[in-house]
């Protein structure tokens, strides 16, 4: 046996051209067709290779996503490899490249087997202790451990790092601890077993499953998969086609990268099995052009799964064929509508359409079409391994599961977290997030990107899942939780998330592409100083035209960031537009600065610093600033080591 | 004898060549203008009018059509690009975190504006919302490489390691 997934000897007769219906069951249990203890004992070797270092070896599992690549994972691997060889180690030691942790700020991050010890932030620089004293001595590098944010705590093992063990990981499973350039690992831990039952099934059956599981959409507007499938698949036509949505365009939120990179097999399965399900026999899986590694991984992925039968024809010998493509997308946002995308991969402008027609009628190329969010597949494998019932007992009333949350911005522990449906914003932020950086006060969380909207403090309790979500006037959205203090401007926000969206707006219906536009001048002008009595009131009028008018969720959703800072933080645009003043210090037009005069010792470091030249004073005297001429660059007040530059 | 190896019909570039390749491996394939314009960029860098006409020519396709297409996604470029493309990320995350200081910086040090390139070619300088390393923010790109937790002060370093 090559690997995992190859015969074992010449009594399996397993090819894609001759396929086997039980090749995926025969990995793990096998051999079923014929008997031999040598060839059940290699499939063990093999499994157990994958899942634990063998007796006397070490593991060492390195990051290898977007985020730990970014902060150095590659030179960290040469570096490890060579030091490795040096000291003649090499074979004692595995070194496996995996998928995003969710943790990338800590990156690159390197797991040692056994005992899961969890480093972090490991350079260069580091290789040679963590050979010497963790390799040889079995002593653990205290210096790259993990710390909880305010208590300061080294913790040894990943599980019992708070920001994980709170978690419930179901579609994050596999990311960071498998290899994703190898389908074996895949499938040694439970991967293709989900396929294996559905085309066990009838495609009823399977629908049946999704429904009765509660599986919501999650890609955003949060629509019950098992009925969309239902839709599609009562559509009438030979030729149905299965599409992944991959265009995460949300800034700020990145779980389909990391599913991608980190378990492209995962959303392949879920692919297949809505394929058999609705009986549709090609798709595609259409990826923002901002994800090249997400691109080369899942070509990797889809090209073993060709060589061992679990894609093309008769797979499994069940009848049942699936070609899948890759489509790389242009840069557009407002491709991630799905009507939008539909015509981008027909190699059109992509502009959304009125609905109905919904795709599951009339889709791509007009035939019945299924579309579906990255993480939304990702969770189908699972479903039917474990059954309708085990998933539906996660989450509330109407929201089942778990939902990977993308938590960014000021809070302790950014990453990817995957929590029940139902948890508190509280609990996500402050148990899972370890709290606002530098112990400043929570102001607010933009929860669902450009279409979501600002919650405050008072809202902390509130239980995400996406009826209460959608009731408080946010959204789950993509799952994009981004956490602001007091330094983030609740205008500047609003302003910001606008010109996103007017930005992307597509033009093709005019509240939206004038609308924004109009809405997007007036919180301009409020941050710049220039707000005028009646701007409000203008601002929630266009917002609900927006809203109620626009032809597509881009622009129906564009107003809720306005809206909602409106709703919770109105004091904050009075105080733009009637005191002309930034309460949060952010708006730079709005902001003086000033030298205080009885804690500026004269030091003149300001003074040199001050690209306009405006600040006056002779050395050992208090400095002046001259207002008139001040740019509000703030480089004065970051060099003063005196705290002497006040802003406000 | 003129040894040139001119045949009487006008030289096609080393570029040339590989867009007719691209062209013939597509020609009958649906739906293949945007990934065929994709690989047209890697080829030359950008889209020149010339690519566009042929495009159209060899897929049947209305110049008008390619036109609107190119101009639509923010991923094709009409003019010629910098030898090392910065995107500077200016989505939700890396706002929070202070991505316009950062993008104030390198628009002051390479003295362009958002899409513009250096005179010498060096650097195009472009915003994007979100690359998907939010965990970093603030975090720019450059060419393929990520380059995050960022403070004005790092960028002249990385900068120098591009030419
Ligand atoms: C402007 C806009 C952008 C969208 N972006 C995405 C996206 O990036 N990813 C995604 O899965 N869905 C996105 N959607 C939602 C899709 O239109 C569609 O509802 C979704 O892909 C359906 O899959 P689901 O049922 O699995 O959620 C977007 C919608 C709009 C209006
Ligand atoms: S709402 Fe905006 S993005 Fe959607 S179709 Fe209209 S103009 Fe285009
Ligand atoms: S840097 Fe601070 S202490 Fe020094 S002159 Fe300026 S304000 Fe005064
Ligand atoms: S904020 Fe900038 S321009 Fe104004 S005084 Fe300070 S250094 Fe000078
Ligand atoms: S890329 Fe390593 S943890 Fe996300
Ligand atoms: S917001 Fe900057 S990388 Fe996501």
């Amino acid at each position: 046996m090559q690997n995992l997934m190859e015969a074992c000897c010449r009594q399996c007769t397993h090819s894609p051209q001759t396929p086997c219906s039980d090749y995926i069951s025969c990995r793990l249990e096998g051999p079923l067709c014929h008997d031999s203890a040598l060839c059940k004992e290699s499939r063990k070797d093999w499994i157990r290779a994958i899942q634990q270092p063998a007796e006397g070896k070490k593991r060492l599992l390195i990051c290898a996503g977007t985020g730990c690549i970014a902060s150095g994972s590659r030179p960290l691997k040469e570096h490890l490899e060579t030091e490795l060889t040096a000291r003649g180690l090499r074979q004692d030691v595995d070194i496996i490249l995996t998928g995003c942790h969710g943790f990338c700020e800590q990156g690159p991050i390197l797991i040692v087997e056994p005992g899961k010890t969890f480093y972090c932030r490991v350079q260069t620089e580091d290789v040679d202790e963590i050979v010497e004293q963790h390799l040889l001595r079995e002593e653990r590098v205290d210096r790259l451990l993990y710390r909880e944010p305010g208590s300061g705590e080294a913790v040894f093992a990943y599980p019992e790092i708070r920001f994980y063990a709170l978690q419930k990981r179901i579609v994050l499973q596999n990311c960071g601890h498998i290899n994703p350039e190898d389908i074996g690992e895949y499938v040694a831990s439970q991967g293709y077993q989900g396929l294996r039952m559905a085309l066990s099934m009838e495609q009823g059956a399977v629908i049946e499953e999704l429904k009765r599981s509660g599986l919501r959409g999650r890609g955003g507007a949060g629509f019950l998969t098992g009925m969309k499938w239902e839709f599609t698949a009562n559509a009438p036509g030979e030729k149905k086609y299965i599409v992944c949505n991959a265009d995460e365009g949300d800034p700020g939120a990145f779980m389909d990268r990391s599913v991608l990179e980190g378990d492209p097999h995962a959303v392949i399965e879920g692919m297949l099995i809505a394929a058999h399900a609705i009986g549709a026999d090609e798709g595609y899986i259409y990826v923002r052009a901002e994800y090249p590694l997400a691109i080369e991984r899942l070509q990797i992925a889809i090209s073993q799964a060709k060589k061992y039968g679990l894609l093309g024809t008769n797979i499994l010998g069940t009848g049942f064929n699936f070609n899948l493509h890759i489509k790389a997308g242009a840069g557009a946002f407002v491709c991630g509508e799905e009507t939008a995308l539909l015509t981008s991969i027909e190699g059109n402008r992509g502009m959304p359409r009125v609905r109905p027609p919904f795709p599951a009628v009339k889709g791509l190329w007009d035939k019945p079409t299924n579309i579906n969010n990255v993480e939304t597949y990702a969770n189908v494998p699972h479903i039917l391994r474990r059954g309708a019932d085990w998933y539906a007992q996660m989450g509330t009333g109407t929201s089942k599961g778990s939902k990977v949350f993308a938590l960014t911005g000021k809070v302790n522990n950014t990453g990817l977290v995957e929590v029940p449906m139902g948890l508190s914003l509280r609990e996500i932020i402050f148990d899972i997030g370890g709290g606002i950086r530098d112990h400043k006060p929570f102001k607010a969380v933009q929860i669902g990107g450009p279409s979501g909207g600002c919650l405050p403090e008072s809202m902390l309790d509130l239980p995400v899942d996406y009826d209460s979500l959608t009731a408080a006037g946010a959204m789950v959205g993509s799952g994009g939780l981004v956490v602001m203090d007091e330094e983030t401007c609740m205008v500047d926000i609003a302003r910001f998330f606008l010109s996103f969206t007017q930005k992307e707006s597509c033009g093709k219906c005019t509240p939206c592409r004038e609308g924004t536009k109009r809405m997007l001048e007036i919180l301009t002008r409020m941050t710049q100083g220039d707000g005028r009595r009646g701007d409000v009131e203008a601002l929630e009028e266009l917002a609900q035209v927006v809203k109620d008018s626009s032809l597509c969720g881009l622009g129906q959703t564009a107003p809720n960031p306005v809206l909602t800072t409106l709703r919770y933080f109105r004091h904050e645009y009075e105080a733009h537009i009637q005191e002309k003043r930034c309460p949060a210090g952010a708006c730079s037009a709005l902001l003086t600065y000033q030298i205080e005069a009885d804690r500026c010792i004269g030091c003149t470091l300001c003074a040199r610093v001050c690209p306009v030249n405006c600040i006056s004073g002779k050395p050992k005297e208090v400095h002046l600033i001259d207002s008139t001429r001040c740019i509000k660059c703030g480089a004065c007040k970051d060099k003063c080591k005196f705290n002497a530059v006040s802003r406000r | 004898m003129c040894n040139c190896s001119c045949t009487g019909e006008p030289a096609l570039s080393e570029k040339d060549r590989r867009l007719v390749e691209l062209l013939n491996k597509y020609r009958t394939v649906p739906g293949v203008l945007i990934p065929v314009l994709q690989e047209a960029q890697e080829i030359y860098g950008y889209l020149p009018a010339e690519v566009l006409q042929k495009v159209a020519r060899e897929l049947q396709i209305p110049l008008a059509k390619v036109y609107g297409v190119v101009t639509f996604y923010s991923q094709f470029h009409l003019k010629p690009r910098g030898r090392n493309i910065i995107r500077v990320c200016l989505g939700t995350a890396c706002h929070v975190r202070g991505g316009d200081k950062i993008f104030a910086a390198l628009q002051k040090e390479l003295a362009v504006d958002d899409g513009e390139t250096t005179t010498d070619l060096r650097f195009t300088l472009e915003s994007v919302a979100c690359i998907g390393a939010c965990g970093l923010a603030p975090v720019i790109m450059i060419n393929h490489d990520t380059h995050g937790r960022l403070t004005p002060e790092k960028l002249t370093g990385i900068l120098a390691k591009y030419e």
